[in-house]
């Protein structure tokens, strides 16, 4: 094939330079103004370099419990990954096969994926409004938040196991191995990078959320909702100090999510049978 | 005992039934809530279950109602027609020009992982771009484009639409890029071979065969600017609405019953659009 650029190549690059300048710009420019000095304000030019924003986060705040709403945004980001991995796989497995009602439940896992996120809100909420049970974030807001993660495990599930070789499971049914067997030992292990993959976005998803924990959430704030707070009555560098703190947070979980799929992958490449290689 | 497992409507039903409960209980149940109390009456401090059509009747015959629709329709055009072109443009860089496999995962992780992060701060962060002394305004007086700063950067529906196609064009990217990848690479050289340019083989070839991840992404793209209510809010200053917007301003004055009635309507009109939709592709088929 003929090895040179195309001439498309160029004027494309550039754009796909531009795209990313623009998907992080505005990230990298409130991670340089969060280091603010003290008198500075919301945008450039910088009135000399501090920690002073950070430091500020630290004190007690005038508003709200950033620390606290940081702590339940992690369990409940922990609880959803958790909930979404154990069932996504189940549910995955389900699929594989059809049983009576499954078009109506992947319609419904449809709906959950496209239904604007205010009506499981609004729903929610008036639910267990009007049965008298109080919103929780680690109730009505963990429902919520299901919503949304596990389609998009679902449908990272119906993927891998399209493209899954059942000659591997019929291989153990034929050693003799239970269903339960299989699953456990030659399905899940064949899987398992794709689990890492549907954990981090049960994570992240939960950690980010904002429409769906807004009336589900009750008196205690996620982090999403107290930073949505902060927007309307702060109005000084600190909240770019906190955006600029949990997207580092954020990029610090997806770096470790992918790192362990990489190792995975790899400690699987050396370990790997070499059956079919024709070492004889 | 083991015969009873062996049946598949069972043990896929035993398997799917964690996945039906949440649903069951955090979807379909909401929106039959939403449905009834939909009908329900107000007052200016409660809610109260009764059987009327006052709040449809007044939705359907209010002109503010139209008027955001439309508001809704425009952003949710503008935006997808936006991400389609941006997305594709980018799609396409990645899987035909990235020749190294590596390269290719190494730059669709760098589209996708803002996906990850919080669309809040990233939302926050065009503040210091568009605002009146914000980069954008500065730069372009430093260079003499303009002399006055422009007012309609920030708090507008430019800086609404920027932020919606900030946030959602990855929507467009994943998609047409998994089915493009997924072109056989010999139909192309057979276009070539076959004396096609380069833009017949994209208008002829890439095109028709990307259309799958094409609607997905419209889907995705479509529906998550219809049902949004926050980037409106927030990057409109509170002075554009869409349906989200009247349904959120409804709940903070404690109208249950006018928010269900509008969110009711709103869940129609998305349905619609992903029914027409959906007519052109089959999505099962396709992941």
């Amino acid at each position: 094939m003929d090895r040179r650029r195309p001439r498309s190549f160029y004027p494309l690059a550039a754009f796909f330079g531009l795209f990313l300048l623009f998907l992080y710009g505005p990230t990298l420019t409130i991670a340089i103004l969060s280091f603010q000095g003290p008198t500075g304000g919301l945008t450039f030019p910088m009135r000399g370099v501090s920690l002073h924003w950070f430091h500020d986060l630290f004190q007690q705040q005038a508003v709200g419990d950033i620390w606290g709403s940081f702590r339940r945004s992690f369990a409940l980001g922990l609880m959803v990954m958790v909930t979404t991995v154990v069932v996504s796989v189940m549910g995955g497995l389900a699929f594989r096969k059809r049983f009576a009602g499954s078009g109506v439940l992947f319609y419904l896992v449809v709906t959950a994926l496209v239904i604007p996120s205010i009506l499981i809100s609004l729903g929610v909420g008036l639910i267990f409004n009007q049965t008298g049970l109080d919103v929780h974030w680690s109730t009505s807001g963990f429902g919520s938040q299901l919503t949304w993660t596990l389609p998009f495990g679902l449908l990272i599930m119906f993927a891998v196991f399209n493209r899954f070789d059942k000659s591997y499971e019929e291989a153990a049914r034929d050693l003799g191995a239970s269903p339960w067997q299989t699953i456990a030992h030659v399905v899940l292990p064949i899987i398992a990078p794709s689990l890492i993959g549907v954990a981090l976005f049960g994570f992240t998803l939960s950690y980010d959320e904002f429409a769906r924990t807004l009336l589900t959430a009750g008196s205690r704030n996620t982090l999403p909702l107290e930073i949505y707070g902060m927007t309307t009555n702060v109005t000084t560098p600190v909240i770019f100090a906190l955006g600029t703190l949990t997207t580092v947070f954020s990029f610090l979980v997806i770096g470790v999510f992918l790192a362990t799929v990489w190792a995975l992958n790899r400690r699987r490449a050396r370990a790997g049978s070499d059956a079919g290689k024709g070492m004889v | 005992m083991a015969a009873l497992f062996r049946n598949r409507h069972l043990t896929g039903w035993l398997l799917a039934s964690p996945l039906a409960a949440v649903l069951a209980f955090f979807l379909v149940l909401p929106i039959l809530m939403i449905v009834v109390v939909s009908f329900w009456g107000a007052t200016e401090f409660s809610i109260y279950p009764a059987f009327e059509f006052d709040n449809y009747h007044f939705l359907l015959t209010s002109p503010v109602t139209l008027q955001v629709f439309l508001n809704t329709f425009k952003y949710a055009l503008v935006t997808w027609a936006l991400t389609l072109g941006i997305g594709f443009a980018v799609a396409y860089f990645l899987a035909f020009h990235v020749r190294s496999q590596t390269w290719q995962i190494a730059l669709f992780l760098l589209c996708t992982i803002p996906f990850w992060t919080s669309n809040i701060i990233r939302m926050i962060s065009w503040i210091p771009f568009l605002g009146r002394n914000g980069l954008a305004n500065s730069t372009l007086i430093s260079w003499g484009v303009i002399d006055e700063p422009l007012e309609w950067l920030l708090f507008s529906d430019f800086s609404v639409i920027l932020a919606f196609v900030h946030l959602y064009t990855l929507f467009m990217v994943v998609p047409i890029f998994n089915t493009m990848m997924r072109i056989d690479r010999s139909l192309i050289e057979a276009a070539n071979d076959a004396g096609a340019s380069g833009f017949q083989i994209l208008t002829n070839v890439i095109i028709p065969l990307c259309k799958p991840g094409i609607m997905i992404g419209s889907i995705f793209v479509v529906t998550l600017v219809m049902g949004d209510f926050i980037t409106v809010r927030f990057m409109s200053g509170s002075q554009s609405a869409n349906v989200g917007r009247l349904i959120s301003n409804d709940i903070a004055l404690l109208q249950y019953p006018s928010a269900a009635a509008t969110a009711v309507i709103l869940l129609v009109t998305v349905l619609m659009v992903i029914g027409t939709l959906l007519r052109f592709v089959d999505i099962r088929k396709e992941l």
